[in-house]
């Protein structure tokens, strides 16, 4: 079905089912119980997980597949929600002409910058995109103001003009972001028992174009197209002396992971129409890159999978301060409590930096296939303790 | 005429850092073939130094002073700092005000320990890994470092001020025969000039004119041949590692004066050093000078006001704008050689 296999076809519906039912699994929690500060089935966040969950499937297809480290992808994606929100300001408050025109203007910006970056492959190429990405970011921030706004970030006014919708809403505030009329922010709250499960337009929205998104990496994966890209990363001399011209194989590679950031950028505006300078950041960059190694570079599933980690524990690690610590370890007694917090400290709230780097460190060392290889590893450990389990019954000790 | 003089001057401060960071870079990757993207974050490390010893210099005791009063007409609480009570007032004062070299002091066998600790304790485990990996555990480590410096010193710059005695700015108009006032130079810009010509002359004599250097290019040149001559060649990669932290620390000891710390000036500096080193050549330590100190006049006349009014924003791009060109034009960079890092 839908030119998949069936191994494939399982893995899409598995995730499908997975980001329908997000907002049950992320809120295992009744709402007032101690442990509700562990849920993560609020909009903001799962729309966050969805669209990251994005930019990563994109990012994968270049790095995860041709093996080009790309160091300034968040360019694309500070890009992407620019052209959205001028779309918003220019034209109407619908969701669709914004996307479209995100990833059109980010495809040409890839184009562009993947034309003189794809020239040099291994680290010139790292430096290259990181060249541009900051570049980019500066001008973002100085020249190019009257596009950007600058430090403030660019935001809707009611002075805009938005053709085909309306300035102002007849109360005389700014209209939201809406899809034919389906507002992006509607939410339906279901209260079941202790537990309140909250269903919004604009995460259902964004879920379905990650379906989609990643239904077309599957495909792309699984294509001739993806073969030769693979053949790119495990020898690049050896398909030049074959006489192949790799280029544009490579380049559509990247044009097309920029798109996808374009996309997530263009999505990322249209639940929160404003566009800020700081998301083309460098460190932005190394954020996409993390998701994909953590989940597990060149694997379907891994760069979903490690961008919901990250934006998971980003938002609950911020959360918890000293207080919230000194709670959990009351227990103990003060000699231990206080250094254990003092360490612990370190590492929540606004250390969560500190967290991300560790954990950045300690996968590439230890496990380079990010968690898809980990949950390998533990799946092979599990098989082989039962065979070996069975072959000690088959032959008794003595 | 003047006005070129005085653009060549306000580049070499800047260029003076990024050839001490590329330089730094260049050695580690000659030498250990590894891409360290905590450069930067050991450049950083080296600020910090000299804003801590800055810090201890001005640790206080408090003594009450009967004789003067304060505002509420109580005893004035006087604070002597620890090092003026035991050195007395005049020395003590002088050995604060001098606190910034004296930090290069300091920080040479912090950064030695830095250097040593990481190569033994982390990049050991990534010399026969892809570059990809180098460079993702190196970025993680630049992240661990900044937020570390971040949680203990604060988000906000701290100004650590020079010697007295260099704060002021002289005429280099005059001393050369000109009109006056023309070419008004900072005196710390100049010292910090003649800091990198030292420190940078002092590497390439160390690689050049003795023992240790020679094995270190022979090194550089064959690894694998030096080893089969019984050499333990990876001793001294490991010492060469913590010499380019050092260069790299007193790097920014000497630039604390000039921009105040703060804990992403490494990550500000990193990026452009890198553009740096791949301009000048990977691999190749004269290349990474030279175009250190070519990127950072070219980066002073960007910022001319006759030249942005021209082309608005040149000089936030210009250095990316040169590398690009210079990559696609010259791709092995300025001064790189054949078979260093073409894959």
């Amino acid at each position: 079905m839908l030119g998949l296999k069936k191994k494939d076809l399982t893995l899409l519906g598995v995730v499908a089912a997975l980001v329908i039912f997000a907002p049950f699994i992320l809120n295992p929690f009744p709402a007032d119980s101690a442990m509700a500060q562990f849920n993560a089935g609020y909009p903001d966040l799962m729309q966050r997980f969805v669209i990251f969950g994005i930019f990563a499937i994109g990012f994968n297809i270049l790095f995860g597949l041709t093996g080009y480290l790309s160091f300034g992808h968040a360019a694309f994606l500070g890009v992407g929600s620019y052209s959205a929100v001028w779309m918003f300001k220019l034209l109407s408050m619908n969701v669709i002409p914004a996307i479209i025109l995100a990833v059109i203007i980010s495809g040409l910006f890839a184009m562009l910058i993947g034309f003189i970056s794809l020239r040099r492959s291994g680290i010139y190429f790292s430096i290259l995109t990181l060249a541009f990405a900051q570049m980019s970011f500066n001008l973002a921030y100085s020249v190019l103001t009257p596009i950007t706004n600058g430090e403030t970030g660019l935001q809707l006014t009611l002075e805009d003009p938005r053709v085909l919708g309306e300035t102002a809403t007849s109360s005389g505030g700014i209209p939201v972001t809406n899809f034919f009329g389906l507002e992006m922010r509607a939410t339906e709250t279901l209260n079941l028992g202790g537990w309140s499960f909250q269903f919004n337009a604009g995460y259902y929205l964004c879920a379905l174009i990650m379906m989609i998104a990643f239904y077309i990496s599957i495909r792309i994966f699984r294509s001739p197209f993806g073969l030769m890209l693979r053949a790119v990363k495990s020898n690049q001399t050896r398909l030049n002396y074959t006489g192949l011209n790799t280029r544009p194989y490579t380049l559509a590679a990247f044009v097309i992971s920029g798109m996808y950031a374009g996309l997530a950028g263009g999505l990322m505006a249209s639940m929160d129409p404003l566009a800020g300078a700081e998301r083309m950041q460098w460190t932005a960059s190394g954020e996409v890159v993390l998701m994909t190694i953590l989940g597990g570079a060149g694997t379907l599933i891994g760069p979903v999978l490690g961008a919901g980690f990250i934006k998971y524990f980003e938002n609950i690690f911020s959360k918890i301060n000293e207080n919230v610590l000194h709670q959990w370890f009351h227990a103990l007694p003060d000699g231990i409590e206080t250094p254990l917090v003092w360490v612990a400290e370190h590492f929540v709230g606004s250390g969560w930096h500190l967290t991300l780097g560790l954990l950045f460190m300690l996968v590439v060392t230890f496990l380079p296939g990010g968690l898809v290889e980990g949950g390998q590893r533990i799946g092979r450990l599990v098989r082989r303790r039962g065979e070996s389990k069975k072959a000690t019954q088959s032959t008794p000790a003595e | 005429m003047d006005a070129i003089i005085l653009q060549i001057l306000n580049g070499l401060d800047k260029g003076s850092a990024y050839a001490l960071i590329a330089l730094g870079l260049t050695l580690i990757f000659g030498t250990l073939g590894v891409v360290n993207f905590a450069h930067g974050a050991l450049f950083m490390i080296g600020a910090f130094c000299a804003v801590t010893l800055n810090k201890i210099l001005n640790l206080s005791f408090e003594t009450v002073d009967p004789s003067r009063t304060d505002f509420l007409g109580n005893p004035m609480v006087v604070k002597t700092p620890y090092v003026e009570g035991w050195f007395g007032p005049e020395v003590g004062a002088s050995i604060i005000d001098w606190s910034v070299p004296l930090s290069i002091l300091f920080c040479i066998p912090i950064m030695l320990a830095v250097g040593f600790i990481m190569e033994r304790g982390l990049i050991k485990h990534f010399y026969r890994r892809p570059h990809a990996d180098q460079i993702l555990v190196t970025f993680g480590l630049a992240i661990v470092l900044q937020e570390l410096i971040k949680h203990y010193f604060g988000a906000n710059q701290i100004a650590t001020p020079a010697p007295d005695v260099f704060r002021g700015s002289f005429d280099f108009g005059a001393m050369l025969g000109m009109d006056p006032n023309v070419i008004i130079y900072p005196y710390w810009r100049l010292v910090y000039f003649a800091f990198a010509a030292l420190v940078i002359g002092g590497v390439f004599a160390f690689l050049q004119f003795t023992t240790f250097g020679m094995v270190v290019r022979a090194g550089m040149a064959d690894r694998e041949t030096v080893g089969l001559l019984g050499i333990n060649i990876d001793k001294r990669f490991t010492i060469m590692f913590a010499l380019a932290a050092v260069v790299a620390g007193m790097a920014g000891v000497m630039y604390a004066p000039i921009n105040s710390p703060n804990y992403h000036m490494g990550m500000d500096f990193l990026v452009l050093s890198f553009v740096v080193v791949v301009v000048g050549g990977m691999g190749s330590l004269p290349g990474a000078v030279l175009a250190g100190f070519l990127l950072g006049i070219l980066e002073s006349f960007a910022s001319m006001n006759e030249i942005k009014s021209l082309i608005p924003g040149i000089d936030q791009i210009i250095i990316y704008l040169a590398a690009i060109f210079i990559l696609l034009a010259r791709p092995r960079g300025l001064m790189g050689r054949k078979g260093v890092m073409e894959d």
